[in-house]
């Protein structure tokens, strides 16, 4: 039964050890599939290479149906596993600051790391902006705090929102997750750049 | 790596997370630790003065975070495939269009924003969105909408910069 942490009182020591494992999965993963290259994540926005809606959507959806099927085989209890808290306000606002920081800066927060492990100096400066920037949230917090708070609906779950079940909104995701691969694909040959494809 | 099989590999990442620790994966998190513990060694005053910094700030050093861990799992991860695939390389990377410092001087803002966006968010493309998303949140499903739907609005008026 899982998670095992929070179940069987793991000590702190091998609780980080899990961490550092899970973490050299994700950052190899992340370089594997291409995400240390700024000109490659940025190729989403622009048609010429849709390497990060493949990789977003194929991953979110195999997390959510492994959840679903360990919760139905009764080795998962969901009720312990963390699920995002929902502020209306500062989900929305903060996403469109990010996506303003993605379309300028060429990387999110992970892929800035695993790009400056390969030696990427466009990405330790993004390392060092999100490091300034959240220096800056910090000292002027208590001006967002109101609007930081607002409109808070709990951990709320888009399954409930629409009210079907969550095996059916996953059936749903992969529907239109692959409709999104089958018009991405035809982006990528419509707005090919073999002069940009070729560099990174 | 076929962006469909690193697509499921990440999934399967996320998956032993939960698993294992009951939590997702996450990045900006790490880097607010390490801010946080900036700020409290060398102004410990300031720290404790500030609703932000103080509601983060804890007594551990920061190498006992589960995020900074898993972050230095990820810069390590990220090397070793980087060296496996033979691209560790020391460069800026940017369009022929704009100069390395421009590059430079752009990926410092956006790197800005992203941090502030995070903050606010609670959470960046791996914590709030990925993470959100599996596990079915409104949260993740949201930040994500916000997120990708921003750059592309925004992709006309950065193009110089890309294409």
């Amino acid at each position: 039964m899982g998670p095992i942490v929070p179940l069987f009182n793991i000590s702190n020591e091998i609780n980080l050890l899990m961490a550092f494992i899970i973490g050299l999965g994700f950052g190899f993963v992340l370089e594997q599939a291409g995400f240390s290259s700024s000109r490659k994540l940025a190729g989403m926005f622009y048609g010429y290479d849709i390497t990060v809606l493949k990789v977003f959507f194929t991953a979110a959806i195999t997390g959510m149906l492994g959840l679903i099927f360990l919760n139905f085989m009764g080795l998962i209890d969901l009720d312990i596993v963390y699920i995002n808290e929902y502020y209306v306000t500062s989900s929305i606002i903060g996403g469109v600051i990010m996506g303003a920081g993605f379309i300028i800066g060429g990387f999110c927060p992970g892929t800035s790391f695993t790009a400056a492990a390969i030696g990427k100096i466009d990405a330790m400066w993004f390392v060092f902006g999100s490091i300034v920037g959240i220096f800056i949230f910090g000292e002027v917090y208590p001006l967002l705090e109101t609007m930081y708070m607002s409109n808070y609906e709990g951990s709320v779950k888009i399954s409930t929102i629409l009210g079907i079940r969550d095996g059916y909104f996953a059936l749903l995701l992969i529907v239109v997750a692959s409709l999104m691969f089958w018009i991405g694909e035809i982006a990528e040959k419509k707005f090919k750049r073999e002069d940009i494809i070729d560099e990174i | 790596m076929d962006p469909y099989i690193a697509g499921v590999l990440l999934g399967l990442v996320l998956l032993v997370s939960f698993y294992l620790t009951g939590r997702g994966l996450g990045a900006s998190g790490a880097t607010r630790s390490m801010v946080v513990s900036a700020v409290s060694a060398v102004a410990p005053g300031h720290a404790e003065n500030t609703t932000f910094f103080h509601k983060y700030r804890s007594d551990e050093s920061p190498m006992k975070s589960w995020l900074v861990l898993e972050i230095a799992g990820v810069i390590i991860g990220g090397f070793l495939s980087g060296a496996w695939a033979g691209r560790l390389k020391l460069k800026v990377e940017h369009s022929p269009k704009i100069t390395p410092k421009k590059r430079i001087v752009m990926a410092t803002i956006g790197g800005l924003f992203f941090g502030f966006g995070s903050q606010l968010g609670r959470g960046c493309t791996s914590g709030a969105a990925l993470t959100g998303m599996a596990t079915l949140s409104l949260a993740g499903f949201v930040t994500m909408m916000a997120i990708f739907g921003t750059a592309f609005a925004l992709a006309y008026f950065f193009r110089k910069n890309w294409i």
